[in-house]
């Protein structure tokens, strides 16, 4: 190793490209072998809802973007270091999250005057000076890519798809990454076309020893970075809609249910769908329906003939399966609604994401139909969220809503992997024998208010449910003004119930008390961590409160948030929790806002942090 | 095991008093089933009735089985879930005209074409009536109601034909009042191992009135009915005189008089119930002038599986074949130690 490698304590870099240039898969893979190395990470794709938009276009561009460092990562960072910029329109759409100063490495090969055009470029910004404030890593990517491959007999077009693999080699090098694991999931993968893996596996090595001889004339630098303390223990990368999935197949495991899926293809909750699909062997069904409402009505079919139901949908499917929920909770059937949110309303930003489902999850329906909701905040949090969805649902015969985004599902981070064999059982209790007076569906658990679950095919407990008000005594069908009052109230009270089952609201960072509480829920996780950490490396008093349990909420709620004389509230909407928490406890809690598909920076909430704190004076 | 009592109708009556309207013809149709289910061997407890919205979908609270009135127009999707959770139930499943040809006619199009094993007895009445009358999608065009005043003008659609376009493998026609054909229509229904559907033409004396009486009355019946036996000549007429012949230059069905024009019983077509080019034939028969209306199983060809079953099967082929536990997974991959 050369001794002129620098190293650094974090570095983000961000891969940018065509549609169809495979960035996902030079991100996800550079994620791999980064993660095999030690360090922690943190990624984001940011891709287009065109599948393969016009190459060359702005609106085609896709990027992944990665933070890694021998610190513990918990954003994807702020603004790049380094951009990959595959053609001119990569750069045009990417450069403005670039730091100054950044480097940014172009593929000069791809800057033709027609991809110049179809980016918008008036003139070559690599010849114009544009870029004289960054620090310009400039080569033929394309030319090399095809005299690396030149001896696999591929055709051009085919050449060209090496490009990706060649970038890599070359970023690999650049922070001192091992390629082997790369190499071997490219033998895998292509295990059938082996003329395939061997030109992918050229360039490769070919990006890497351009890196080599590069440096000898030292346009280009060469890093490191070490290894994150982690705790002890065996650790994967994981996506949020892999943790999710799985988390799901452990809840139903612990409830020793069957599970059955219904599902219909959303973005960005589709890969929900596909990996429950892949499960089978685990005695998994999963059901694709012909629309949102045949899923959620699948699943609640499913939960009335003893299994545990779940739904996965994105916001415009969960509004189509409003009323399913509203008779799932009337007939208080165990169900878990997955809501992998994104940018609203309509279809608005599929691929983009946001947290503007709070209002639909916790009112979103006719009449009085309370249900608990809860959220996730990374991705390697959802596999314990959604077993705490599942214990919900069924110790409370309830359908349960969980409140993932877009950014969750499909960004990755190393998780420490859980002791499979110290989860905590909850397994869902029948009605076999039946009492002399008979069978009462709505009997209920004195200590829960759960009703009693008898299911179809169970002698002498036959009985009827529906979606009419049902009576509190014998569960038959009742109009009884008295007795609605009664029902809704006790709905309402199993609900809340749920507050003393839970744990109590903990303090993420600072002091249980004092000036400033920044309260967030779901994926503003990270920037509210690192913007807090650093005011309060700066010696503010500042506080970090993150909500999972968003209805009920923990008990101790009303209290932790009354020894504080500020609350800031950062959400991806336009401050749909900061409503719950004014209404709910009536204190003056101060929204900070940002609806554009991106996560915060941490830059953004530090500036709120000090707003909140300088007004205070 | 114990020997069980024979069941009796009294067994599949529940204690919940009836509230349709006096003279409805729902009340036969119910009296048919609480009457048929023990005949057939069928038990209370792996029974389920599941419902939409609507009159008919008040159903299932008056069986003494299980039974789950749901959502409008949902109920296709809902006792599908249910056999996927466990495919040994008996599940049948009540709607309407409304309830499953216009909110639910997307979930009736799946539930036929996937072939979920469970049963669907569709109450034809021509009228919305639990919401007081409004046109639905069976209703003739010129219909005069609350919402089309100056009459309907949209077309109405043929429940059976669209079964069979939908892809389902056993389709039949009953009526209400017909207390001795209708069980075995159920029968027939109850044995198909897939998606049976069954269309029975009710009516509502409340607000669409006598709208099948020019078929059901019990003068007009011979007339009008065409009751299909598989290997039977397809024959009728109070005087037996009648019978359906193919005419290739139409491509129709064709009623013709045994006996006049050198027409004998030879000529008559013979119900092939296993024919689908002649159940979609016999599903628009009634529409032309002195044409009869096919009444009875038009169409049983069973498939090799159902949708549950297919299911099931692979989920059980996958997992036979498979040691690997959630655990395997979760640790699988690409993983790493820290000491």
């Amino acid at each position: 190793m050369s001794s002129d490698i620098q190293v650094l304590e974090s570095a983000v870099v961000r891969f940018a490209g065509d549609s169809g240039d495979g960035m996902q898969l030079t991100g996800s893979q550079f994620t791999t072998s980064t993660a095999l190395s030690g360090s922690d990470l943190a990624t984001f794709p940011d891709f287009p809802a065109e599948i393969r938009a016009p190459a060359g276009t702005t609106f085609g561009v896709s990027a992944f973007q990665i933070n890694f460092g021998a610190k513990k990562i918990k954003t994807v960072g702020d603004a790049p270091d380094v951009l990959v910029a595959m053609n001119p329109a990569a750069l045009k759409v990417n450069l403005a999250t670039l730091r100054p100063g950044g480097m940014i490495v172009v593929d000069t090969g791809s800057f033709t005057k027609r991809n110049l055009q179809k980016a918008g470029y008036d003139a070559n910004p690599l010849e114009d000076g544009s870029l004289e404030h960054y620090q310009l890593v400039e080569l033929d990517a394309t030319k090399m890519t095809v005299e690396a491959v030149k001896d696999f007999g591929l055709g051009n077009k085919e050449a060209l798809r090496c490009k990706n693999m060649w970038t890599l080699g070359l970023m690999l090098w650049m922070f001192s990454r091992n390629r082997a694991p790369i190499i071997d999931w490219l033998k895998a993968k292509f295990a059938k076309l082996p003329d395939i893996a061997d030109a992918n596996i050229a360039a490769l090595n070919a990006g890497h020893a351009f890196g080599e001889t590069a440096e000898l004339h030292s346009s280009i630098k060469r890093y490191t970075i070490g290894a994150t303390k982690q705790e002890p223990g065996i650790y994967k990368t994981v996506t949020g809609s892999e943790s999710l999935s799985w988390g799901l197949v452990a809840g139903s495991q612990l409830a020793n249910l069957q599970i059955v899926l219904g599902s219909y293809p959303i973005t960005p909750a589709s890969p929900v769908l596909h990996t429950l699909s892949k499960m089978k062997e685990l005695g998994v069904v999963t059901f694709q329906a012909e629309d949102e409402i045949a899923a959620i009505c699948a699943a609640l079919g499913a939960a009335y003939g003893g299994a545990l139901g779940i739904t996965s949908s994105s916001g415009p499917g969960i509004a189509l399966k409003t009323e399913a929920l509203g008779l799932a909770i009337s007939t208080e059937l165990p169900l878990v609604v997955v809501n992998v949110q994104r940018g609203g309303p309509s279809t608005g930003m599929p691929t983009k994401t946001e947290q503007s489902d709070l209002y639909q999850a916790i009112y979103g329906r006719n009449g009085d139909a309370p249900l608990p909701v809860i959220s996730t905040r990374s991705p390697a949090d959802c596999f314990e969220v959604a077993i705490e969805a599942c214990r919900l649902a069924t110790k409370y015969m309830t359908p349960v809503i969980l409140l993932s985004d877009g950014f969750i599902a499909n960004a990755a981070e190393p998780w420490k992997l859980p002791d499979m064999d110290a989860l905590e059982p909850f397994p869902a209790k029948f009605v076999e024998e039946i009492g002399e007076d008979g069978f009462n569906p709505y009997k209920r658990d004195e200590e829960t208010l759960a009703r009693n679950w008898a299911v179809p095919g169970t002698p002498g407990a036959m009985h009827r449910i529906g979606g009419i008000e049902k009576s509190y005594d014998t569960g038959h069908i009742s109009y009884d003004p008295a007795n609605h009052q009664k029902m809704t109230d006790t709905r309402a009270a199993k609900v809340a119930g749920i507050a003393h089952d839970i744990p109590l609201q903990d303090v993420d960072q600072g002091a249980k008390s004092g000036k400033l509480a920044v309260v967030g829920w779901g994926s503003t996780y990270g920037p509210i961590s690192e913007a807090v950490k650093a005011a309060r490396a700066e010696g503010k008093d500042v506080s970090h409160i993150h909500i999972r349990y968003l209805n009920p909420m923990p008990s101790n709620m009303a209290d932790l948030l009354a020894g504080f004389d500020h609350i800031l509230v950062p959400e991806m909407n336009t401050g749909q929790l900061k409503t719950v928490l004014r209404d709910r406890y009536l204190v003056d809690a101060t929204p900070l806002n940002k609806v554009s598909g991106q996560p915060f920076k941490i830059t953004e909430i530090q500036a709120a942090i000090n707003a909140a704190l300088g007004e205070e004076g | 095991m114990t020997e069980q009592t024979k069941l009796t109708i009294k067994d599949f009556t529940s204690d919940q008093e009836v509230r349709w309207c006096p003279g409805c013809g729902d009340y036969a149709i119910l009296k048919c089933m609480q009457r048929t289910l023990p005949e057939m061997g069928a038990t209370l407890e792996n029974t389920v009735f599941v419902s939409g919205i609507g009159c008919s979908s008040r159903f299932p609270y008056y069986m003494n089985t299980y039974g789950f009135h749901t959502i409008h127009g949902r109920a296709p999707a809902i006792a599908t879930g249910l056999k996927l959770a466990n495919p040994d139930l008996d599940v049948w499943v009540i709607t309407g005209d409304g309830d499953g040809l216009s909110i639910g006619g997307n979930h009736t199009m799946h539930m036929l074409r996937r072939n979920v094993d469970l049963n669907i007895l569709l109450f034809n009445n021509k009228i919305y009536g639990l919401t007081k009358g409004q046109y639905s999608p069976t209703t003739e065009v010129g219909h005069l109601s609350p919402s089309t005043p100056f009459g309907s003008v949209d077309p109405s659609l043929n429940p059976i034909s669209f079964a069979l376009g939908s892809g389902a493998r056993f389709v039949a026609r009953t009526v209400d009042t017909a207390q001795k054909h209708m069980p075995g229509v159920f029968m027939a229904a109850k044995e198909f191992k897939g998606a049976s559907f069954v269309e029975i033409l009710q009516n509502c004396i409340v607000y669409n009135d006598d709208a099948w009486s020019d078929i059901t009355e019990k003068k007009a019946a011979p007339e009008k009915q065409l009751l299909l036996e598989h290997g039977e000549k397809m024959i009728f007429g109070a005087e037996r005189n009648k019978g359906i012949v193919f005419d290739l230059a139409e491509f129709r069905l064709k009623v013709v008089n045994i006996g006049e024009d050198g027409v004998t019983e030879d000529d008559i077509l013979t119900h092939d119930e296993k024919n689908h080019g002649m159940a979609r034939l016999l599903a628009e028969l009634g529409a032309g002038d002195g044409e009869p209306v096919a009444m009875g199983v038009l169409y049983n060809s069973p498939a090799e599986t159902s949708y549950e079953k297919a299911v099931h099967a692979q989920v059980d082929y996958l997992a036979s074949g498979s040691k690997r536990t959630l655990k395997d997974i979760v640790y699988g991959g690409q993983t790493w130690t820290v000491e």
